[in-house]
């Protein structure tokens, strides 16, 4: 394994998701190649971790494979992943929703390409929606986080574990076409320990891991044909998701405190954002970043606030225009919201974006 | 002989074994899904393997297996059974990982989630209830009806132009370099149950030594399904079912392995 103790490094955003995984002690990692993430399991099969770390690493036959692998590894209280992209992770959408119904940590990185249908292989956003909507049947939520550079591939991941486990729920990485394929300087985390038997009997007492005959069985389903238990459990699922929406919000603010103007996106088309910004401050227009880093939940309240200081706010994104549902949601009407994005694998320049700032935002 | 003298230990010959708890069970009178239950308990039970045994139960009338045997269980969304066991036991090596999976499940929704966990040898057991037809969801055709039988939705019978031919999994299974033991057992009269437990129990020795993917087919009824009694149903199926899925072990590599 390539000697990489606290220096950086450069590597594309998919093998610091790879290297990453590794180094955390995750415990296996399940999928299926698709273009533009196939690195994830290229770098992780070169690296061979099962003869370092003990992770195993599997090319499963397909990505509803991969993700019931994700399901029923998490369900034994092991640190299990997933990636893909965007129509990989449409057939994954099975595994998510019984992964939320029965309360399995795991973790599934979407390096999205254009949609709908097999769309591109070029970079897009388009996958918002799936990604904080649940995605899959039922009343469920999931975890999303939005790196924006390979630094927070690589770091992401922990967090993700971290989230999953604490509330037992998948957790997704939504990153895109830019993010995996670019390279970036990046300081991998240190490394740590895999979980053994004994600690994960310690510290997840829920986990299908042979029963104990200490203990009563541990049983993993979705499935309750009560419908009055049943709703108990969905209360349970949305006080959950409560806490989450309380606990988990993550952002980051960019020249924000004096801003007229806000321009919101997350992801690499904050990276973007950002510097149509700095373009447009030093033109003298006072516009400010705000970057959710949880897609869900999202920064409602953070955005809420702007919105009584901003005469506009403009969200960009690499979509037909998703997050701006969620900006609407929550600026309710007290400031003009509007929207711009690219699609089909096309990419806006800062350039563009800073045209919009101008012509449009401002101008509104 | 007092009533104390017969539950003394010596004196028991036969009792439920106590991985089976006392949940009323919701087969139909006749099913044999609860005989192959009864067997599962027995064998985890008589191999002491509580503690290293994860069980995967699938979608279809089995999906509630977990009401029954008090083991650890992780219920799988319907046919993805083998890749759950796949990462079970990958990350669980020394543990007894087993699927135990109806023919919709296993033969139909799960094909290829079956033909690649046990092409790539995964270290599991496989239990494949084979009835013939779709039982929870109230009788449909399965990839297994027989050719003329009639279903909800085969009403004029299992036609070749119209519905394909029954799937013989377990004969495929056997053409796989992964698989290490293929058989087809059933449970309709005790000589049957017995060999279906020594197939069982051999399974799930595979599973522990690692010697690659067992599949123990169960050629059951449905009677409920197949619209008769319980013991017409035994007879339907030693009739029709047998003939064209033959009894007995198909593939045995283990031996050689040794």
């Amino acid at each position: 394994m390539t000697s990489t103790e606290n220096k950086y490094i450069l590597l594309k955003g998919n093998e610091a998701i790879a290297m990453a995984a590794i180094r955390i002690g995750c415990d296996g990692y399940f999928g299926y190649p698709i273009t533009p993430q196939s690195e994830v399991l290229e770098t992780l099969c070169n690296e061979k971790p099962w003869e370092t770390t003990g992770m195993v690493v599997l090319q499963a036959e397909s990505e509803l494979a991969s993700i019931n692998m994700v399901y029923a590894g998490g369900a034994t209280g092991k640190r299990v992943m997933t990636s893909s992209s965007s129509p990989g992770v449409a057939l994954m959408q099975e595994g998510i929703t019984y992964m939320a119904g029965a309360e399995i940590p795991g973790v599934i990185v979407n390096v999205q390409r254009g949609g709908p249908g097999l769309g591109t292989i070029q970079p897009s956003q388009a996958d918002y929606n799936q990604s904080t909507r649940g995605g899959g049947n039922g009343d469920y939520e999931v975890i999303v986080l939005a790196p924006a550079s390979v630094q927070e591939m690589a770091d992401f991941v922990e967090t993700a574990f971290d989230l999953a486990f604490k509330y037992r729920t998948p957790v997704i990485i939504l990153s895109d076409g830019i993010i995996g394929q670019m390279m970036e300087k990046v300081m991998l985390p240190p490394f740590k320990a895999r979980k053994t038997a004994e600690e994960i009997a310690t510290l997840y007492p829920w986990a299908a891991t042979g029963r104990d005959m200490k203990r009563k069985n541990n049983i993993f389903t979705s499935l309750d044909l009560d419908q009055e238990r049943h709703e108990r459990h969905n209360i349970h699922l949305q006080q959950k998701y409560a806490t989450i929406k309380e606990e988990e919000v993550r952002y980051e603010e960019i020249m924000t405190e004096d801003a007229e103007y806000l321009v919101v996106a997350f992801g690499s088309a904050a990276r973007i954002a950002q510097k149509a910004i700095e373009d447009c401050r030093s033109e003298g227009i006072k516009v400010g970043l705000l970057r959710p880093i949880t897609l869900w939940p999202f920064p409602t309240k953070r955005v809420a606030e702007l919105a009584g200081q901003v005469k506009g706010i403009l969200c960009a994104e690499i979509n037909a225009g998703q997050m701006v549902q969620d900006i609407r949601l929550a600026v309710e009407g007290k400031t003009p919201v509007s929207h711009y994005g690219r699609m089909g694998g096309m990419v806006p320049t800062p350039e563009e974006i800073a045209e919009v700032i101008r012509k449009q935002l401002v101008q509104e | 002989m007092t009533k104390e003298n017969i539950i003394d230990p010596q004196n028991i010959v036969y009792k439920k074994p106590s991985l089976m708890n006392d949940s009323p069970m919701h087969y139909c009178p006749g099913c044999s899904h609860g005989m192959v239950h009864k067997l599962v308990a027995e064998i985890i039970e008589e191999m002491q393997l509580t503690d290293k045994t994860i069980g995967i139960c699938p979608v279809g009338c089995a999906v509630f297996a977990y009401n029954y045997l008090d083991i650890d269980w992780i219920e799988a969304a319907h046919g993805r059974a083998p890749a759950c066991a796949t990462a079970v036991k990958r990350l669980w090596p020394d543990h007894l990982v087993f699927t135990y999976q109806g023919d919709g499940d296993f033969a139909c929704i799960g094909t290829a989630e079956s033909i690649h966990a046990m092409n790539r040898g995964e270290n599991i057991a496989i239990i494949f209830i084979n009835n013939a037809i779709y039982g929870m969801t109230g009788g449909q055709m399965a990839p297994t009806t027989l050719m003329g039988m009639k279903t909800a939705t085969c009403p004029y019978g299992r036609q070749a132009d119209l519905h394909g031919y029954p799937l013989k999994m377990t004969e495929l299974a056997a053409n796989l370099e992964g698989t290490c033991y293929i058989t087809r057992q059933s449970v309709h009269n005790v000589a049957a149950i017995n060999r279906a437990k020594k197939a069982i129990r051999k399974a799930f020795e595979n599973s522990l030594s690692g010697k690659g993917t067992s599949l123990v087919e169960i050629v059951s009824t449905c009677s409920a399904g197949w619209k008769l009694t319980p013991v017409e149903a035994n007879k339907w199926m030693e009739k029709n079912m047998f003939p064209y899925y033959p009894l007995g072990d198909i593939k045995d590599t283990t031996i050689e392995k040794q």
